[in-house]
């Protein structure tokens, strides 16, 4: 039963916090903040309790750490199917983590409307959770969709219009909406017709996942139904072609907003690679393999590039999201094991940076109610602290060795280099470009000429606790990474059988 | 053939129906009474409704040739009744209720109307002969005529009224020659005879396939699907926002049910170039419908164009006619019924009580969230279950036409829907965050501030109830449709 309270303590919340504005804005903040505490703790005591051993794996019907299965709409052979295995709960924990910094970076920031901030901000995470639980392909649906409503709400109504006025914060929260809810509906149309290609075999109608594992597909339909996954995937990770509501999104969104737009949605777009497209399609997504890794080498390096031409600075970081989901991408596709391992670290570590990064710049507009770096400089001289942690977190984005994006990507590049060496080279290159990137974004806002010898405000303690926190996680992550990999093994180890073994027919066929 | 008690059970909700009609004129007679009118009409929909439980019993049987009363007749009278009482409702709080306020001309003839089109409606899903549709169908449209300019005083409404008589006589013009062209082929004019007529000679002939095509024409006129849309936005601002309702709901709903019989039973329909021809319209409504509704700045505009493409994206089903087709077109219709009632009800409680021009300007809802939070709520609920996002009635009415069109393998219109969809977003987002943006400092409409314990507001309520509940737990729905699905 614990499975339905992960996915409904947020949304309850939210509620809470939606009313609890009646006594006061305060309340909706400690509202939110304990419901996140207690989605984490819930995380955290599941952590230590249950046996991740277990994951599903080809060959046999998936076995899962925790499930939990209701009727729903029996019809048409749709369940409430929840179920956890290491992947999902490190997501999990992952979400619980970002969802308290997001209630605490905005506790300042947000001054309008507090309880309906907090609403749509629960039920952005109560939808993740969901989409990370969900074992029923049209459940799965249904939140991926879901969340995407008060995502809407929360960048159209408490983003920032960009400087110039040119991107207003209603033109990119439609934009991220569009983009993702009719790649959604391609998705849906491929989740239909594998439904209906099983129900033609097996005369069965069912949307559930261990049950569509063992579909049998035509060479050719699978190729499409692939597609129509990868589309959906694709755009919420995103993946250069169809990446462009990204900086948008992100630059015009209030900080929380960016915090789990970075930290959590684009890693629901790596879980459903992970879950969904590879073990449902292997044979079409071994095939597919070489275009996907190329479009993650474009993407590593459009990224950095576009990045380092920005002026915004948190389009840089949005860039920098880009760039550092490439290796997500070549890592999935790869079919190592080791290589998986480490996509679990990065998106971790990603998750942790991006969302530090994303505070901090929120911080910094806080104080000089720009995000253009033209305007900054010599913000060192200028206050303490927060130059310092951002130089961090610069380091950290770039892969500096100690933190946990190290530990992704080195692993990442080595576990794939033996499955496809010209394309780990390449990527390699990418991660100088990082370092030209993060570097540029501290030298440009923190070095140089002060505008201004005014000094800024220092750090609050909530605020040095956030960025603090943040990047002792990341330096465990980095330096002590062995949990993590020992939760994930299982879960990556299936991933890895499935793509695997369809990998290696394919090279024998050739 | 001899009518016996049974016969009459059958068409015992038509009866009631009528005989409602009757007394509810009687009454306007002998005193004028707002309230009066409206008590009398509500009990005279619920009796009728009531009416469907021994209906259903005898169901099915054939009531003279002209009508059969079958489940599927039942499961749309049904649908039809509900609307009404919602459309009612509506035009009870939208007339207003103290005499010297609202409505300023006589205010209980709207009632006798909307229950002759509800009435003509029903007989419309009932009718297994051309003849008992063409009777349906005027029934249907002739008071609606009237309610359109029931403003008469208002340049508008009555501008709209006349456009929708001669559209709709153009569209019936249609229809008839359609049907005449299709007796002189079949020389029947029971829809099961015309079927009979063309499975022996096994091909329809091009008299046949001519005058099926020209009977499209003529509903594709109603249902407002592209190419015929012309009249739509235009109707839709200038009638009164509960009639605009009812034309979106009931009005719809018959037309569409009596197509999908006449498609169902008559093989004539299917194969070819009608088929191609009905594909064509459900492009053009969804492409066209979704584009048009971009620009708008008014809401009942937008509505209007929105239903164009809701009418494309249902005829998907249609032209898949097998599988889950039928119990997809009637989910479809009863989440659209339901949102779009929901949609038109918060207008009309904006418009309450009435001022000589409904409140249906965009930028009139500019902030309706900070200081009516629950009717924006039910606004909202609407707008997504309009653009189909999980948790909303509308999202269980396009799931269920996009398996159908897979199921069918209409690769090309999922397509066509998909890109309608994503167009469709982007104008139902645009009314949405307007409702949550910094109010204007000046404002002329608002809802009244007890809106939401009179009856309108009750059923508003319920209404979005209704469309987050289907859109969580659609099982009940679901077991209800099954009962309306048409042997073929």
């Amino acid at each position: 039963m614990i499975l339905p309270w992960l996915i409904l303590i947020p949304f309850i919340g939210g509620l809470l916090c939606w009313q609890g504005e009646r006594f006061g804005a305060t309340l909706p903040r400690w509202v939110a903040m304990l419901t996140m505490l207690l989605e984490l703790g819930l995380g955290l005591w599941l952590w230590t309790t249950g046996n991740y051993q277990l994951a599903p794996a080809p060959g046999a019907d998936p076995v899962w750490a925790l499930e939990y299965q209701a009727s729903w709409i029996p019809a048409f052979g749709i369940s409430l199917h929840l179920a956890l295995d290491g992947l999902s709960l490190l997501m999990i924990l992952l979400t619980g983590l970002l969802g308290v910094l997001s209630v605490l970076c905005s506790w300042k920031e947000i001054q309008n409307h507090v309880g309906f901030f907090h609403l749509n901000l629960m039920w952005i995470l109560g939808g993740v959770v969901g989409v990370f639980l969900a074992m029923d392909l049209f459940l799965f649906f249904f939140f991926w969709e879901m969340m995407l409503v008060p995502m809407y709400f929360l960048i159209a109504l408490w983003g920032h219009s960009s400087d110039d006025g040119k991107r207003t914060r209603i033109y990119a929260a439609t934009k991220f909406f569009i983009f993702t809810q009719a790649s959604g509906l391609i998705m849906l149309v491929a989740i239909l017709a594998l439904v209906f290609v099983n129900y033609d075999n097996t005369g069965v109608i069912t949307f559930n996942y261990s049950d569509l594992l063992k579909a049998e597909l035509a060479p050719g339909v699978e190729w499409l139904l692939m597609l129509g996954f990868f589309v959906a995937f694709a755009v919420k990770l995103p993946v250069v072609p169809v990446h462009s509501w990204l900086p948008d999104a992100h630059a015009q969104a209030p900080t929380a907003g960016s915090v789990d737009l970075a930290g959590i949605l684009l890693k629901t777009a790596a879980y459903g690679l992970l879950r969904f497209a590879i073990p449902l399609f292997p044979d079409a997504s071994a095939q597919f393999a070489p275009v996907a890794m190329t479009l993650a080498v474009i993407g590593i390096f459009y990224g950095a590039l576009l990045s380092f031409a920005q002026t915004d600075i948190k389009r840089l970081v949005a860039y920098s999201s880009v760039s550092h989901m490439g290796f997500v991408l070549i890592g999935i596709y790869s079919g190592s094991q080791m290589a998986l391992q480490g996509v679990v670290v990065q998106m971790l570590a990603h998750g942790l940076s991006a969302a530090g990064l994303f505070i901090l710049c929120g911080q910094l507009y806080e104080r000089l109610h720009t995000r253009d770096m033209r305007q900054m400089g010599g913000i060192w001289a200028r206050m303490p602290y927060l130059p310092a942690v951002s130089l961090f977190f610069a380091s950290a984005s770039l892969g500096l060795p100690g933190t946990g994006n190290f530990v992704g990507e080195f692993l990442i590049l080595m576990g794939s280099f033996k499955a496809v060496p010209v394309i780990v080279v390449i990527a390699t290159f990418g991660l100088v470009l990082a370092s030209v990137y993060s570097l540029i974004m501290i030298h440009r806002a923190h070095f140089g000429a002060a505008k201004s010898d005014k000094p800024l405000l220092a750090l609050d303690s909530r605020e040095l606790l956030m960025v603090l926190g943040l990047a002792a996680l990341l330096v465990i992550l980095g330096v002590y990474p062995q949990p993590v990999l020992d939760t994930t093994a299982a879960s990556m180890h299936g991933v890895q059988q499935w793509l695997g073994t369809a990998l290696s027919q394919l090279v024998s066929a050739r | 053939m001899d009518l016996t008690i049974q016969h009459f059970t059958a068409i015992l909700p038509l009866l009631v129906l009528s005989a409602t009609v009757i007394v509810v004129m009687l009454a306007i007679a002998w005193r004028r009474n707002h309230s009066q009118s409206y008590i009398l009409s509500g009990i005279g929909l619920v009796l009728s409704l009531a009416a469907l439980v021994p209906s259903m019993q005898v169901a099915p049987l054939a009531v003279t040739p002209l009508l059969l009363v079958d489940n599927f007749a039942g499961f749309y009278m049904g649908l039809i009744l509900l609307a009404t009482l919602g459309c009612l409702t509506l035009t009870h709080a939208y007339l207003g209720r103290f005499s010297g306020e609202g409505y300023p001309g006589n205010r209980e003839e709207m009632y006798l109307l909307m229950l002759l089109a509800a009435l003509g409606g029903m007989v419309l899903v009932c009718s297994q002969h051309l003849a008992g549709l063409f009777i349906g169908l005027e029934m249907l449209s002739v008071p609606v005529y009237g309610m359109v300019a029931y403003a008469f005083f208002n340049k508008r409404s009555l501008e709209a009224g006349i456009k929708y008589m001669v559209l709709s006589a153009a569209g019936s013009a249609f229809l008839l020659f359609g049907m005449a062209l299709l007796y002189a082929d079949a020389g029947s004019l029971s829809f099961a005879g015309i079927g009979a007529h063309v499975a022996a000679t096994g091909l329809a002939t091009p008299l046949a396939q001519l005058g099926i095509g020209m009977m499209l024409v003529g509903l594709a006129f109603k249902l407002s699907m592209v190419p015929f849309h012309l009249w739509t936005p235009d109707v839709y601002e200038g009638a009164p926002v509960p009639v605009a309702a009812f034309l979106a709901s009931a009005s719809k709903v018959a037309v569409f049910a009596v197509l999908l019989r006449l498609y169902l039973q008559s093989p004539a329909m299917a194969g070819g170039w009608l088929e191609n021809l009905l594909a064509l319209f459900a492009i053009g409504s969804i492409l066209i419908g979704n584009l048009l509704a971009l620009t708008q700045s008014n809401l009942k505009r937008l509505l209007g164009y929105s239903s164009i493409a809701h009418f494309g994206y249902i005829t998907i089903a249609l032209i898949a006619g097998k599988g889950l087709a039928q119990e997809a077109i009637a989910l479809y219709l009863v989440t659209y019924v339901i949102t779009s009632l929901g949609a038109f009800g918060v207008i009309a409680l904006m418009s309450t009580p009435f001022k000589g021009r409904d409140c249906d300007a965009l930028y009139e809802y500019r902030g309706l969230f900070w200081r009516r939070p629950y009717l924006t709520a039910v606004l909202t609920l609407m707008m997504l279950s309009l653009a189909g996002i999980p948790l909303t009635a509308g999202f269980i009415g396009k799931f269920f036409i996009i398996a159908t069109g897979v199921q069918s393998q209409l690769w090309w219109l999922l397509g066509v829907m998909v890109i309608g969809s994503g167009i469709a977003v982007f104008y139902y987002l645009r009314v949405m965050v307007t409702l949550f943006l910094v109010e204007p400092n000046l404002r002329r409409y608002d809802a009244p501030m007890n809106w939401n314990v009179r009856a309108g507001g009750i059923m508003l309520l319920a209404i979005a109830v209704l469309a987050f509940f289907f859109g969580v737990y659609p099982q009940p729905l679901l077991q209800l449709v099954k009962l309306a699905v048409l042997a073929v």
